[in-house]
């Protein structure tokens, strides 16, 4: 059994979570949306309709606007022009408990050990809704981790998977992952994939920014393509050519 | 979600983080006492006009030592993108801002206790009026800094130039706490003259500050 193999049989083993499914809502839905810096576009008259509980796997050349557009659907951005509603909701705010986010930054202290961030960012969420800590940690695959050593000694693959967990201990309904698979190994990488797969299963929404297509060939049920601020192609998983094929395209 | 347990809980960070990376601490305990130690040797201490100006030279050493204190404050959210992180959660903006200022609050006092030593080895002073009273200025306009600085420091925190923004900000906004804070800080030390008036003064502006901080501290928190 591969790492991967005995992590996925972990995981369908480990605590059913209690996502709510709102199939008739879509997850996120950006009318117009436009995003000046100055006076350069960093995304321009984007529109787009996202259904609940899939997988979409974000695209595009460095300067395509992936984050930007990712900040956006987060709250953390506000559109130039545009509106935007996620979750059902235009108060990004009001949501924001529902929504996890994995950014290029860890989010982490490195002062502090994986438990003490983990508790202390569980503290901001209400506590119904929370995973354990030795959910989250068997769930990104760092359960045998020493707990004592701080975030800051650990290596960039084992902060990586430990921002994931941070993303993750509210449970969210919407996951946006900014690169998630960025200085990961390869086993790792597997690992992650299979729980992507795990959580879209339970009915979560994800938004993968990605240039790893290998890691999300197996679990993405769409993918989507920005060039230049502006979606350029939008496929599933079903019409899309083999990925040996479409490499050449994406790039 | 509950203020008072957010409070807490950022308190504790805050708390933690310090007590591991000393930042704050060091830098701020250093620059008190080089301008103690500089002031000391600027003016002769034994004159009776170095009496009656220490209160505002205790103050301007603690004034710059907390500037350079609350320009680390922010920046430890910025590292690692942890800002993103908790403009995110949904626990009420406040009790970040509380937790910061009373975690601010409590290094700067920790700092205040051997500036005191240094004063009145340097200027040998003695308080000729009440103690509590003079105990009470120093708390509160402590408070008057840290709230201030705490607030217009997460204002500055995305400006290229931000150790320089803070100070050129905060001074102005801060001149009649300082006011009330030295001239009550004398009348003390003197004892020949009622500080009621400096007290009252930064009493009310702690109190008006603090108000306004806590009101505008989510849109300052939204901000791109």
């Amino acid at each position: 059994m591969t790492d991967a193999e005995t992590h996925s049989a972990r995981l369908s083993h480990s605590e059913p979570t209690h996502i709510e499914v709102r199939d008739s809502e879509p997850a996120v839905v950006l009318q117009g949306i436009s995003k000046l810096f100055g006076r350069f576009a960093a995304l321009h008259d984007l529109s787009v309709t996202l259904p609940a509980g899939r997988i979409y796997a974000l695209l595009g050349e460095n300067g395509a606007g992936k984050t930007t557009l990712l900040r956006i659907i987060a709250g953390l951005a506000r559109p130039s022009r545009g509106t935007v509603r996620v979750l059902g909701g235009s108060d990004a705010r009001a949501v924001s408990a529902r929504i996890g986010y994995m950014a290029h930054a860890t989010l982490l202290y490195d002062e502090l050990t994986a438990r003490e961030n983990l508790d202390y960012f569980r503290g901001l969420y209400p506590a119904a809704q929370l995973a354990s800590i030795e959910e989250l940690l068997t769930m990104v695959g760092l359960e045998h981790v020493d707990l004592k050593r701080r975030v800051g000694q650990y290596s960039q693959g084992m902060k990586q998977r430990l921002a994931l967990a941070r993303a993750m201990l509210a449970r969210p309904d919407l996951l946006l992952l900014d690169e998630p698979f960025s200085n990961v190994d390869s086993g790792s990488i597997a690992m992650m994939s299979t729980l992507l797969g795990t959580l879209r299963d339970r009915g979560a929404t994800l938004i993968v920014v990605t240039h790893q297509l290998d890691a999300m060939a197996r679990v993405a049920d769409e993918w989507i393509t920005l060039h230049a601020g502006t979606i350029v192609k939008r496929e599933t998983s079903h019409n899309r050519l083999p990925l040996s094929a479409s490499r050449g395209d994406e790039r | 979600m509950n203020l008072a347990r957010t409070v807490a809980l950022h308190l504790r960070k805050d708390m933690r983080l310090e007590w591991r990376s000393k930042d704050a601490a060091n830098s701020m305990l250093f620059f008190a006492l080089l301008v103690v130690v500089v002031f000391a040797f600027a003016f002769d201490p034994v004159l009776e006009d170095s009496h009656n100006i220490s209160g505002g030279i205790a103050w301007v050493a603690l004034v710059f030592a907390t500037i350079v204190a609350l320009n680390q404050s922010w920046t430890r959210e910025l590292r690692n993108g942890v800002l993103d992180a908790l403009r995110l959660a949904p626990a009420p903006p406040n009790g970040l801002f509380l937790g910061k200022v009373i975690a601010n609050f409590l290094f700067v006092t920790i700092v205040e206790i051997p500036m005191a030593v240094m004063f009145v080895v340097f200027y040998n002073l003695r308080v000729l009026g009440s103690v509590p009273q003079l105990a009470l200025v120093v708390a509160l306009g402590t408070w008057a800094l840290v709230v201030n600085g705490t607030f217009f420091s997460a204002l500055s925190i995305r400006t290229r130039n931000r150790e320089l923004m803070l100070p050129l900000i905060l001074l102005p906004i801060s001149l009649p706490a300082i006011l009330g804070m030295v001239v009550a800080t004398e009348n003390i030390l003197r004892g020949d003259a009622s500080p009621a008036f400096g007290i009252r003064l930064v009493a009310v502006y702690d109190i008006v500050f603090t108000t306004v901080s806590l009101l505008l501290f989510e849109s300052v928190l939204g901000a791109e």
